[in-house]
């Protein structure tokens, strides 16, 4: 990797970072385990670096087997904390 | 890199943002949950976009058991389980850094026989420390919410030495990989060093601090996504990461504020050990009790009853039977609200959850600061499975370990009820002056049966 294209990616996180505590700070309390759970949710991005080493083409090695494994767990953490972020907030009524 | 790819990618991550941007608002939170889980779907159809049909097969059986596995879990789990889930979760997603880490260095040195270059190592590395940690230290808080390992603080000598020396192999086995990229052996103590650690950092915090520990987790398993971003380049990861670091950090930093503790003081660790000991030489407190007759009577002549929850409330089960309570004053044209302490429960925000489970409107949950004025205007205070956050000691007595930390000031009202299977103490192990109060009555039994019996009284008047 470029030490450009390394510039790009800390800009992201920089902006993203305080973008993140921006959002953040004005969710209320009452929601702030549904927070949580939908943020664990969204941590479960790595799903998409899971996706890229089940690619690893032709050879049956530990990178593949690797991102099989990492694919499952991901899987679970991204399709059960959006259900269970989604269960909690069906129930908040006014 | 093909152009629609990353524009999907970059459609995904405002989906994130706006999504997160939604739970600002309790009406539109649903909506931004669901906003968010369609940024994930196309981030990850952006990403099949890239991949060879051949491995398409074993791909999609790992989503689908990955699926049933997370689906299965997010029907079955009780409200009062929400945290262990979270921990769990947590944990996995901590691993799926790990496991795409180890992935990406094997490609590279084992496989291609090009360098790997200084950035993606140092990026693996960093994943596989972040990672590690987030999976062990959840699965710690996990075993320690559900009760399969002790949640008082488990200390030894020689702890805090410990963990700095394997923090300083880590660096020294960094080096090493650095210097051979090829050799496997200093990858397996790297990740060893991590798993090792994140077990060493979370058994010395007990359960009291749970919801700190929680929300730590929370933001290293979005750190642990962002250095996944910095090893394939990819700032879907970066953005998504930096989001949720963001926002376990910012809980992190509510829960500490709400009991007056520094997150240096939480992590070492052992809060709630010493204290027990020397707390229990002091006076011991005589109570009042009340009966569950008695205890109607109050609900019935009170114009104004809070109901402060704790966790207490949620193992009892006792939530329904306290809509049924609160169904019955306010046919009586009694004032009926919540109190809600930012720690009350085992992660932030639990008890609101476990309300809304009992249909309890949400506009009847106040937070502490708003309602801490009015508890000297209230007839009744109900506290149940509630203990800590209402103990006057915080603000009279600088001996104890609690004092500075913020309570509900419950003590002001009329009358207290505390509802209590016991007269055991409270999670930090600390003795309630509250209870010795002149104005404070206890009724003693299992809150659930308690209040049912107090409900049936109330009808009958």
């Amino acid at each position: 990797m470029s030490i450009d294209s390394l510039i790009i990616l800390i800009y992201v996180l920089v902006l993203a970072s305080y973008l993140g505590f921006e959002l953040i700070a004005k969710v209320p309390p009452t929601l702030h385990t549904p927070l949580m759970s939908g943020s664990n949710a969204i941590s479960g991005i790595t799903i998409v670096g899971a996706l890229l080493a089940c690619n690893e083409l032709g050879y049956t090695t530990l990178s593949k087997w690797m991102g099989m494994i990492a694919l499952v767990l991901a899987t679970i953490n991204v399709v059960g904390g959006y259900a269970v972020t989604d269960r909690m907030l069906k129930m908040f009524k006014k | 890199m093909n152009i629609t790819i990353q524009l999907l990618y970059l459609f995904s991550s405002v989906l994130f943002i706006i999504g997160i941007k939604m739970m600002n608002k309790t009406k539109d939170a649903r909506a931004g949950n669901l906003l968010s889980s369609v940024g994930m779907l196309i981030a990850i159809v952006a990403t099949l976009m890239q991949i060879e049909v051949i491995s398409m097969v074993e791909i999609f059986i790992c989503i689908l058991i990955g699926s049933l596995i997370g689906l299965y879990y997010a029907y079955k789990v009780e409200m009062t389980q929400i945290p262990e889930m979270v921990a769990l979760f947590n944990g996995f997603g901590g691993l799926a850094s790990v496991a795409v880490a180890i992935s990406d260095y094997w490609f590279k040195s084992q496989i291609s026989v090009a360098n790997i270059d200084i950035i993606i190592l140092v990026s693996i590395i960093l994943s596989v420390f972040i990672g590690g940690i987030t999976f062990t230290g959840s699965m710690v808080a996990f075993l320690k919410l559900n009760g399969r390992i002790t949640g008082s603080p488990i200390t030894f000598k020689g702890q805090h030495p410990l963990n700095l020396i394997m923090l300083i192999s880590f660096i020294l086995a960094s080096v090493a990989i650095w210097m051979n990229p090829s050799d496997i052996n200093f990858m397996i103590i790297l990740v060893l060093i991590s798993l090792v650690l994140g077990i060493l950092t979370v058994i010395p915090i007990g359960g009291a601090d749970m919801p700190v520990v929680i929300s730590l987790l929370n933001s290293y398993s979005g750190m642990a996504a962002c250095t996944t971003g910095f090893i394939l380049n990819n700032n879907v990861l970066i953005v998504a990461g930096a989001l949720v670091g963001a926002s376990g950090i910012i809980l992190t930093q509510i829960m500490c504020k709400a009991m007056n503790r520094s997150l240096v003081n939480v992590l070492l660790g052992g809060f709630g050990q010493t204290v027990a000991g020397e707390q229990a030489e002091g006076p011991s407190i005589v109570v009042k009790e009340v009966g569950v007759e008695e205890a109607a009577m109050l609900f019935d002549g009170a114009s104004s009853v809070i109901v402060v929850p704790g966790y207490g409330m949620a193992v009892a089960q006792a939530q329904h039977v306290i809509r049924e309570l609160m169904e019955q004053c306010e046919k009586r044209n009694i004032s009926f609200k919540f109190a809600i302490h930012p720690v009350a429960g085992r992660m932030p925000g639990h008890m609101n959850v476990l309300l809304a489970e009992a249909n309890i409107s949400y506009d009847k949950l106040i937070e502490m600061d708003e309602i801490n004025n009015e508890f000297s205007n209230t007839d009744l205070v109900f506290v149940v499975g509630a203990n800590d956050v209402v103990n006057p000691a915080a603000q009279t007595n600088p001996q104890s370990p609690i004092f500075g930390m913020p309570i509900l000031n419950a003590f002001k009202a009329r009358t207290i009820i505390v509802s209590k299977r016991s007269m055991g103490k409270g999670y930090a192990g600390v003795e309630n002056e509250l209870f010795g109060y002149p104005n404070c009555l206890m009724l003693f039994g299992d809150a659930k049966q308690t209040i049912a019996k107090v409900v049936s009284e109330i009808k009958e008047l």
